[in-house]
C-alpha cells in the first residue's frame, strides 16, 4: 500500500493560510484528486489553520501552527495542530453558527465547513492545552496511470 | 485581493478577484464599506474573479448583507461559482440574497459592468 508523509511548522500569521492550503492540496495532488476534491481540502485546511491563528493563538503573530499531512492508500490524513489557548467545549464550537468573537463578522461556519467537505472530523482540545484538528478524505481512485 | 468598485445612482456595483479568506477579509471589508456611501442603498458582487472563498468569505458578505439591510437596501452575489454557491448554501445564505445567481447567470451582467471600474 502506498504511504507518505509531510510535516509542516509555519508561523501564525494570516499570510500563511493560503501557504498552508497550497501545501496540502500540493501533496495531495499525488492521489490524483479531482479540482472540486483539492478545493475541498484547500478550503477545510483553511478553516483549521485560520481557527488556529484567530481563536488559538488570539492573533499572536509570534507563534507556530504545525501542518502534517500524510497518505495511506486512498486515504488522506490532514492535522492541524496549535499549542494555543484551546477550546473550553469542543461540542459547542462546533456548533453551526457559534462563533467565540460575534464583533469580528465571524460566520461560525469553519467546523461546519471542514465536516462538510472531508469524512470524517476529530477536534482534541482542552484550556490551555492546544488543539488538534485531524481530517480524513478518502479519495476514489480515477484511474491508475501507475 | 482586488477590490473595483463602480456606482451607478444607488447601486454600487464590486468585483472582488483573488482569494477571498481571512487573510483578505480586513482590507476588502474597508475598501467596500468606504464605498458604501450613505446614498447606496443596493451592493452588487460580481464573484467570477473569485478563486477561493472560505468561511471568513462568507462572514464579510453577510457583515455587508446586515449592512444594507439596516438602511433598507440590498445585496446581490453575481456570478458565483458553484462552489461558493455551496458555501452560500450551508451558511444559509442563498435565500437572503435575492436576485443573486450562478456564473452562468451573472456573466452577462458582469460583463455589461467592465467598463469604467476603478481600483479602491
Amino acid at each position: 500500500m502506498y504511504e507518505n508523509r509531510m510535516q509542516l511548522r509555519f508561523g501564525s500569521i494570516s499570510q500563511n493560510e493560503s501557504f498552508a492550503r497550497t501545501v496540502a492540496a500540493a501533496f495531495a495532488a499525488q492521489l490524483n484528486p479531482t479540482i472540486e476534491e483539492l478545493t475541498d481540502i484547500r478550503t477545510a485546511v483553511s478553516e483549521a489553520v485560520t481557527n488556529a491563528i484567530i481563536h488559538g493563538y488570539e492573533n499572536n503573530p509570534n507563534r507556530a501552527v504545525e501542518l502534517r499531512c500524510s497518505i495511506c492508500g486512498d486515504m488522506l490524513t490532514i492535522v492541524v495542530a496549535d499549542e494555543g489557548k484551546g477550546i473550553e467545549d469542543v461540542m459547542l464550537a462546533m456548533q453551526p453558527f457559534y462563533t467565540s468573537v460575534p464583533s469580528l463578522e465571524r460566520s461560525g461556519m469553519g467546523f461546519a465547513v471542514m465536516e462538510a467537505f472531508m469524512d470524517d472530523v476529530r477536534v482534541e482540545s482542552a484550556p490551555g492545552q492546544g488543539t488538534k484538528v485531524t481530517m480524513q478524505k478518502h479519495i476514489a481512485v480515477v484511474g491508475c496511470d501507475g | 485581493m482586488q477590490v473595483s468598485v463602480k456606482k451607478q445612482g444607488g447601486t454600487l456595483y464590486a468585483a472582488l478577484v483573488g482569494e477571498l479568506d481571512h487573510h483578505s477579509a480586513a482590507p476588502v471589508r474597508q475598501k467596500l464599506d468606504a464605498a458604501l456611501g450613505g446614498d447606496i442603498n443596493e451592493l452588487v458582487l460580481d464573484m467570477r474573479g473569485v478563486s477561493f472563498m472560505d468561511s471568513s468569505g462568507i462572514g464579510v458578505i453577510l457583515g455587508r448583507y446586515k449592512l444594507l439591510r439596516d438602511r433598507g437596501g440590498k445585496l446581490r452575489v453575481s456570478a458565483m461559482s458553484s462552489y461558493a454557491e455551496r458555501i452560500f448554501r450551508m451558511a444559509g445564505m442563498l435565500p437572503l440574497l435575492a436576485g443573486s445567481g450562478t456564473a452562468g447567470m451573472g456573466a452577462r451582467r458582469a460583463a455589461d459592468n467592465k467598463g469604467g471600474k476603478k481600483h479602491v
